[in-house]
């Protein structure tokens, strides 16, 4: 049921979406609460999208510790090598521009999913998850090159956080590229139903997030790395 | 909860309730993907050439994430200001305030201990210069 269904239910009245307490429209007798949330249950889209937003500002903290312990130890190098050494600006930037890439056709993915068009809500799924596989391939090269050179986790205290912050995120995205395959498969067989498209909303916010701690990572760890 | 009741509400990540085309949906997320781009291309500008004084250099790279991330929280994940989102933005302005305890607890407490700490031979090195 839309607004507009509402509207012509007899409701001339032009809808306003951000009117508080508008349950009333639908005749269920709220339309002189007062205040948000008085107009009755919020829609369980609202309740899964909310609670899996709380979990991903934890997952967020979970981060930021280790973003913290990088901070302190960005410099405790025990005489090894450091960042302005290590880091390949080319390669970060080519990851950076994979993931955001895939950041943007994830959302595409979510437009097509309102469209409820298989093709495109699947192709931009799969764009999606092939710049994912990019990205991974090329972190994965880094930390191999990193360990080949004698640069790796054990070499010094600045090089075990790296691992441990980068190697996180990484994690994360492997297991978003998993998620990601469920929900292509999901959509496929399943179609369009309410509690997939729930799914595929969390999906979205899961792979948006991981994009901005990407941000964050790219910022702290290698552009101020390499100044360090 | 009937997905029903109160169909005006506005989940995280969604875009707005009613009244967009989907040609404006992807404007949105295109706007959003052009000044994501300028500001990754600048924070490596930044670095890797001399236009900031280097001592400010951390600095602008800071304000540069900061709005490159409130960038994809508008554009990407859809968090506005309406009262439809007051929830959202309320979480996420507690989960900012834990982050910033952590990261920035944990330097400052942490610089201070180093300053204090028994000079090591490389420091005593460095003050016979």
């Amino acid at each position: 049921m839309s607004a507009s269904d509402a509207a012509g239910a007899g409701h001339a009245r032009e809808v306003d979406p951000y009117l508080l307490g508008r349950g009333g429209q639908y005749g269920l007798g709220h339309a002189a609460v007062t205040g948000r949330g008085a107009g009755g249950p919020a829609s369980k889209t609202v309740v899964v999208a909310y609670g899996f937003w709380l979990f991903l500002l934890s997952d967020i903290i979970l981060f930021s510790c280790l973003f913290a312990a990088h901070a302190v130890l960005q410099t405790a190098t025990a005489g090894g090598p450091g960042g302005a050494e290590l880091f390949k600006p080319v390669n970060i930037a080519i990851e950076t521009a994979c993931l955001l890439l895939s950041s943007f056709t994830c959302g595409m993915s979510a437009v097509a999913c309102g469209l409820r068009s298989q093709m495109w809500t699947q192709l931009s799924l799969l764009v999606t998850g092939l710049l994912g596989v990019a990205f991974l391939v090329l972190e994965a090269n880094d930390f191999a090159e990193l360990v080949r050179e004698g640069a790796g986790p054990q070499r010094s205290a600045f090089l075990s956080s790296f691992f441990a912050v980068v190697g996180c995120h990484g994690l994360h995205v492997t297991a978003g590229l998993l998620w990601l395959g469920t929900m292509m498969a999901q959509i496929f067989v399943k179609g369009f139903r309410a509690d997939i498209l729930r799914r595929m909303l969390c999906f979205n916010l899961f792979w948006h997030v991981l994009d901005i701690i990407w941000v964050a990572l790219f910022t702290i760890v290698y552009l101020i790395g390499a100044g360090r | 909860m009937s997905d029903h009741l109160d169909t005006g509400d506005v989940a995280a990540g969604f875009p707005e309730p009613q009244g967009y085309t989907v040609w404006e949906d992807i404007q949105g997320y295109l706007l959003g993907l052009v000044l994501a781009i300028l500001l990754t291309a600048a924070s490596f500008y930044v670095v890797y050439t001399h236009l900031i004084w280097a001592p400010a250099v951390p600095i602008a790279l800071a304000a540069l994430a900061v709005a490159q991330i409130g960038v994809h929280l508008a554009f990407f994940l859809h968090l506005t200001t309406a009262p439809d989102n007051t929830n959202n933005v309320l979480a996420l302005a507690f989960g900012v305030l834990i982050v910033a305890l952590i990261i920035g607890g944990s330097v400052w407490i942490m610089s201070h201990l180093d300053e204090r700490m028994m000079p090591t031979m490389n420091h005593m090195m460095q003050m016979q210069r």
